[in-house]
């Protein structure tokens, strides 16, 4: 009965652990980024951050400077001096300066960005529509140093992701913190009646290292007892799981951590505002519209009510 | 002037019915009285209709069905160059969903009352017809923003022709114009889209209209009303559609264009389920989304097409059973024949059935959101048959049936749901199997309700259906 229940259970719980949030680890949560789009201070500086970190290798190429420059309150000639540093290639092989209306495409071209980082860099333009604003905070704060990739950084929100960090002369650089989980398998080898080899399990056991790598506990998840196996023949498999719960500075950058989590959500604002740039002024318009289908209701059913008076 | 006017309405009526339509059609159709907040959909399925087709022709004008320029017009052109871009993707997207839920709402509203019934067949076949029309048209123009779920889903879906035996494969390349979803493909469901099938549907509407006009409306009574008439002729229980149901419906319009506006205005992407996150990627034939899923108003259909257990390596009885899904509709009339229309009337247990139906839609609809996992797909399959037992119980309700009768009927459909397990039954997984043996109960317990209670209870007796309409 109890296998059953077990059994029963085992069949229905991985729904409710996939309606729980799923996937990544339980640190992520804590990563929320705050959108304010009317906040002009700070898209501008996000708009900085864009330009002068990520307007190099990726492109926002359905959008022009010029909108930007117009629905941020930038002045025109300012912007053309502070954000079009990207050349226009598209005429002349040497080159051309943009003009403030062009679309913010980059200079690199997409086969040189698939050798350097495995797969060109996305378009921008609509990044925060796909992926969520909290998702790309997450992403944007924890870079953290991992020697077995190829810029030397490796990311939570993004697994061995091709991109180096390159905001760390900003916020500088950390290193992950682990706990460890070892899970140790004894087995017993032996041959069956073909001569193929057979693996018996005999032991499962669970072993969880905190963050310095000390034994924090042990325990043995279900063994089996055979006596007919030659002690010779064990053979030890470890498989190692590590799970990130935290960061440690270990180079200071130009930025404080708040300042850098407020950079970081600058640029996230910003990015949410490139996603759909006329959004503030879709929800502006919205209450006009509805509060003038309101006025017309009030109309529309006093007419109704007046024409519907002799149908009995 | 007024008498110049009457002039002209002459010299044109002499040549063209303009006068004799607008009589025909709205100054003296004669609606019955008592329509209820269910009759606002028709009038609101047209509106959408006008709202798809005007927006859809300024959107054409900056969109590029190209596979290189098409995601760029609509997210660069469309949605921040063109003035007022934005607004027109958002109200032709939301439209989309709007029109489904405008038309599933007026389909329910002909399940409710029994407008399918005789004499309107034929005015269900074409409503039947629409909403197959118009299911392409949606299909077809998901493709177009050139996303990475327009994409796969194009993908999946034309992919389907191929589980056709023998012919399958050459199919799907016909249909694609090559061996993936491609330009070619783009391009032909953009002429689709813009003109073949709203063509179609246009004419449809037009055929729907004057079936409905010749046998007049039904109502929430389910009473014919041309059957009494007064000395005039007149229907006693009708009333002008002009200006009687123009005025109504204006109220139904605003309404509606509230709850309209406050998703174009605020919600757009109405949490991903009018527009989805992964069609914000353009499309890229070499990444899958993580899991593909058509637009809530399909996935009832998608959740029978993944839940139906292929046969001899082949994905066709799926694609038989969402077919089937479909056509069992246009066959309704056919099927439910009780004399009482109206839900008002009928025996309760109808009721019970028409709302455990909608419960079973619904949670197909929410099925084929899912990613397929073991327990979903086992639901899946246990309300994909549900979808069907219905119909085969609204023919046994046709008519007040023995207790033997329906006891006979519970005993053969709960063997036939047995029997179809046993194949899945034997040599499957224990855990598949504690599965089966948990969710064969649905089924079973729908049987119970629906077959055993009208042989034990008299809740399967309609009231006498009044002589007028009740207001």
């Amino acid at each position: 009965m109890k296998n059953k229940l077990i059994l029963i259970l085992s069949v229905f719980l991985p729904s409710l652990a996939l309606a729980s949030g799923g996937g990544g680890s339980a640190l992520l949560h804590h990563y929320k980024a705050d959108i304010e789009l009317a906040n002009q201070d700070s898209l501008r500086n996000g708009a900085k951050l864009f330009v002068n970190y990520c307007l190099s290798c990726h492109s926002a190429a359905f959008m022009r400077y010029k909108s930007v420059a117009n629905d941020l309150g930038i002045d025109e000639k300012k912007a053309v001096e502070k954000m079009l540093f990207v050349a226009d290639f598209s005429k002349k092989t040497e080159g051309e300066a943009k003009k403030i209306g062009a679309l913010m495409t980059v200079a690199m071209r997409s086969e040189d960005a698939k050798s350097w980082f495995g797969n060109p860099p996305p378009d921008l333009s609509v990044i925060a529509r796909s992926r969520g604003a909290d998702w790309l905070y997450a992403y944007l704060t924890t870079f953290y140093l991992d020697a077995s990739r190829p810029y030397g950084v490796n990311n939570a929100q993004f697994p061995n992701v091709g991109m180096p960090h390159v905001l760390w002369q900003l916020e500088g650089m950390k290193k992950g913190l682990f706990e460890t989980i070892v899970t140790e398998t004894t087995y017993a080898l032996s041959k069956d009646a073909k001569g193929a080899e057979v693996k018996t399990e005999l032991k499962v056991e669970e072993k969880h290292f905190d963050v310095n790598g000390k034994l924090k506990d042990s325990k043995l998840v279900r063994e089996t007892k055979k006596s007919d196996v030659d002690p010779k023949n064990f053979k030890l498999e470890k498989r190692e799981e590590k799970t990130l719960i935290g960061f440690e500075m270990v180079q200071e950058g130009q930025l404080k951590e708040v300042e850098y989590k407020k950079a970081a959500n600058d640029l996230v604002n910003f990015l949410v505002y490139l996603g759909e740039p006329h959004k503030l002024e879709r929800q502006k318009i919205g209450v006009v519209v509805i509060f003038f289908l309101l006025i017309l209701f009030v109309f529309a059913y006093l007419l109704k009510r007046e024409y519907w008076k002799d149908v009995h | 002037m007024i008498k110049l006017l009457q002039a002209l309405l002459g010299w044109v009526d002499d040549r063209f019915p303009l006068t004799k339509m607008w009589k025909e059609h709205l100054s003296e159709y004669y609606a019955p009285k008592n329509f209820n907040f269910w009759y606002f959909f028709g009038s609101l399925a047209l509106l959408v209709l006008v709202l798809q087709i005007v927006t859809g022709i300024f959107l054409t004008m900056n969109y590029k069905p190209d596979a290189a320029l098409a995601f760029a017009t609509v997210e660069g052109n469309i949605m921040r160059d063109v003035s007022w871009g934005w607004l027109l993707r958002y109200m032709h997207s939301t439209g989309s969903s709007a029109f489904f839920i405008v038309v599933y709402l007026h389909m329910y509203r002909g399940l409710m009352y029994g407008s399918f019934k005789k004499p309107r067949e034929l005015l269900w076949i074409f409503g039947m017809v629409i909403y197959v029309a118009l299911m392409a048209e949606a299909f077809l123009g998901y493709l177009l923003p050139w996303g990475n779920m327009s994409y796969w889903g194009a993908q999946v879906i034309v992919n389907l022709f191929s589980a056709v035996p023998y012919v399958g494969e050459d199919l799907s390349v016909w249909i694609r114009g090559d061996f993936v979803v491609d330009d070619a493909t783009l391009n032909r469901f953009f002429a689709f889209h813009v003109v073949a099938v709203p063509l179609i549907l246009l004419g449809l509407v037009v055929a729907h209209i004057l079936a409905l006009h010749e046998v007049g409306s039904n109502n929430p009574d389910g009473v014919e009303i041309k059957k009494k008439k007064g000395a005039d002729g007149k229907p006693l229980d009708g009333i002008p559609f002009h200006p009687y149901y123009t005025v109504k419906d204006i109220v139904g319009v605003v309404v509606f264009l509230i709850l309209f506006a406050a998703v174009i205005f605020f919600m757009p992407e109405f949490n991903g389920l009018f527009l989805e996150h992964d069609n914000f990627v353009p499309a890229n034939p070499l990444s899958t989304p993580e899991h593909i899923k058509p637009l809530w108003y399909f996935t009832p259909y998608y959740a029978i097409l993944r839940a139906i257990p292929p046969m001899f390596d082949s994905q066709f009885p799926g694609v038989v059973a969402m077919g089937a899904a479909i056509v069992v509709l246009f066959f309704l009339p056919w099927i439910d024949r009780h004399p009482v229309k109206s839900i008002r009337y009928r025996e309760p247990l109808y009721t019970v059935a028409l709302m455990l139906f909608v419960v079973t839609f619904v949670v197909l609809a929410w099925l084929g959101m899912q990613p397929a996992l073991p327990h979903l797909s086992e639901l899946a399959l246990r309300f994909s048959e549900l979808y069907f037992v219905f119909f085969v119980i609204l023919a046994i309700y046709n008519q007040p049936r023995t207790k033997q009768y329906y006891l006979t009927w519970l005993a053969g459909l709960s063997l036939a749901i047995v029997l179809m397990d046993l194949p899945r039954y034997i040599g499957a997984t224990i855990e598949k199997q504690i599965l089966i043996r948990f969710s064969v109960f649905i089924p079973l317990l729908y049987l119970i309700v629906t077959l055993w209670l009208p042989a034990v209870t008299k809740w399967n007796q309609s009231k006498t259906v009044p002589d007028r309409v009740t207001t």
